[in-house]
């Protein structure tokens, strides 16, 4: 990658400290991280190199959902250098991610975490991996439907999609009704005409789940 | 007042059709008085907003970038969008194709057309920061003294700053140099650029009632009597889960949220229905000095 590894500032030098230490069980457990699947898949995506984080931790004392996370954001990123792949896309913390670039703006090494959020979430969608943040993930995945049908997003249809499919059906019920009659919620959508468009590009785009192999 | 010339194309984006019609009412409005002539783009489509950059990265761009087509083709040279997300949105997909070619490729395929990738995109602050200095003092029939404004950015008007044409990402002014505009003070306060939740707000609401629960509090707490916001998702969760904290938290004190374009509107003398100010959850007062001022006037 092109930024790896500038002035050979990420690496040690030959010669450099002291020697190295034998093989230990380890070395198979972490595997040479800039090669795993997950880390190049990773770079593919997001256009940057995965190592260029330092585990600084700032991005995390930033992050507004840390709070509600069990793996901080920057240990997200420690999985994917270290080539855990499972650990990372099993992680919630990615679906947690509200994507405020709040880490982006701030990270020392300008490593775009929120990016890397968005490429690790989409990786475990590829790879078939069920998030346990089911309410998210079928609330991307209502309001997709939405746009796909419809080429805009239709509230009110949303609203009933993610219901039925996460059985939540009592919650928000006293705002919805204010709303249509506020005329918030239309009752009816707003189409695209040219829907062939839309259709093509999530026909082209959409990704076949591979089960986890 | 009227410049001649002020001619952008406008990409309202969903909400702006459902939940947040008020803030396109109010857009329209004042962007008519001021004489900014605003032309939605023929056949817009939805620009895959969070769920889509989310979860699909290739579907993103492809449905951000047909409206900048869309712009490109109707001979619009700049687009208004008036929702926060829907700006990160197209000037990420932007920057993207700009800085590699195999995704501007991959979006060209997609769409199934060549897009020269040259549309600017301006959000609301801009909008009035940069593109009309000056209108709104000269149109100006009411002082909005007597009103302490707590000005909240949120997220996508101020990052990533690569991209943003903004003072500063963490403390920016430019929303309070509009505010200013209208004889409204502001107020001085910590939360202006943290996250309201956002897209959570449907499928993880307990995080978003807590984070915007935070802004509210700090904002009251620095002696702000209104909220002033120009993205819809920040309306909704500042304004509408009001309703939840007051169950959840009955100490709790509310604020009204205007939009940006709602508070441009009442100085420009507009009344609160023909902004759409009472489509709002929780009510907004103006204040005596403002009343009386209109009374003589
Ligand atoms: S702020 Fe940047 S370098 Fe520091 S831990 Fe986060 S991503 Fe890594
Ligand atoms: S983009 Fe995601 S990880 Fe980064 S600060 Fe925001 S919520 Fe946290």
């Amino acid at each position: 990658m092109k930024n790896s590894f500038r002035n050979g500032f990420h690496v040690l030098q030959p010669g450099f400290g002291p020697a190295a230490p034998a093989k230990t069980a380890s070395d198979e457990v972490y595997p040479n991280a800039a090669h795993s699947y997950i880390a190049k898949e990773v770079a593919a995506k997001t256009f940057q190199d995965v190592n260029l984080c330092y585990q600084c931790g700032k991005c995390s004392a930033g992050c507004p959902v840390r709070d509600y996370m069990a793996d901080s954001p920057n240990k997200v990123v420690r999985f994917v250098q270290l080539g855990l792949e499972q650990a990372a896309l099993n992680s919630t913390t990615p679906w947690l991610c509200a994507g405020c670039l709040t880490c982006s703006t701030r990270c020392p090494n300008d490593f775009n975490l929120a990016k890397f959020m968005d490429a690790v979430r989409e990786i475990s969608i590829e790879k078939g991996v069920k998030t346990k943040e089911k309410e998210i993930s079928s609330f991307h995945e209502a309001f997709l439907r939405q746009v796909r049908l419809f080429g805009r997003s239709y509230e009110a249809g949303l609203v009933a999609d993610y219901k039925l499919n996460t059985l939540r059906l009592l919650q928000d019920v006293d705002s919805a009704p204010g709303m249509i009659l506020k005329g918030k919620l239309s009752v009816l959508p707003h189409k695209v005409k040219d829907r062939k468009t839309i259709k093509n590009i999530f026909g082209k785009t959409t990704h076949k789940k591979k089960r986890n192999g | 007042m009227a410049d001649a010339g002020l001619t952008y194309g406008y990409f309202p984006g969903c909400s702006q059709k459902g939940s947040a019609r008020e803030y396109e009412m109010s857009l329209l409005k004042v962007a008519g008085k001021l004489g900014i002539d605003l032309k939605e783009i023929d056949d817009w489509s939805c620009c895959g907003a969070t769920s889509a950059h989310a979860t699909n990265h290739r579907l993103a761009n492809a449905l951000a970038m047909r409206n900048m087509l869309l712009a490109e083709q109707q001979g619009l040279e700049t687009l208004v969008a008036p929702c926060a997300a829907c700006f990160n949105r197209l000037i990420t997909t932007k920057a993207e194709c700009r800085n590699h070619p195999e995704s501007k490729k991959d979006v060209e395929e997609l769409l199934s057309a060549s897009v020269s990738n040259t549309t600017s995109i301006l959000n609301v602050i801009d909008l009035f920061d940069k593109a009309s200095n000056g209108l709104i003092g000269s149109g100006r029939v009411r002082d909005m003294k007597g009103l302490k404004a707590a000005c909240y950015y949120g997220c996508l008007l101020v990052r990533p700053p690569e991209l943003i044409d903004t003072d500063d990402s963490e403390q920016p002014d430019s929303m309070e140099r509009i505010v200013k505009a209208t004889g409204a003070d502001v107020v001085e306060w910590n939360y202006r650029t943290e996250c309201c939740g956002a897209a959570h707000s449907i499928s993880r609401r307990d995080i978003v009632v807590d984070l915007s629960k935070r802004i509210i509090d700090d904002a009251l707490m620095h002696g702000a009597n209104v909220i002033i916001v120009a993205c819809p998702m920040c309306h909704t969760n500042l304004d509408m889960r009001q309703r939840v904290m007051r169950r959840m938290y009955p100490s709790h004190k509310e604020i009204p949220v205007l939009y940006l374009t709602e508070l441009i509107g009442l100085s420009l003398g507009f009344t609160e229905s023909e902004l759409g100010i009472d489509l709002h959850y929780i009510r907004f007062n103006m204040p005596n000095e403002i009343m009386n001022q209109t009374a003589q006037a």
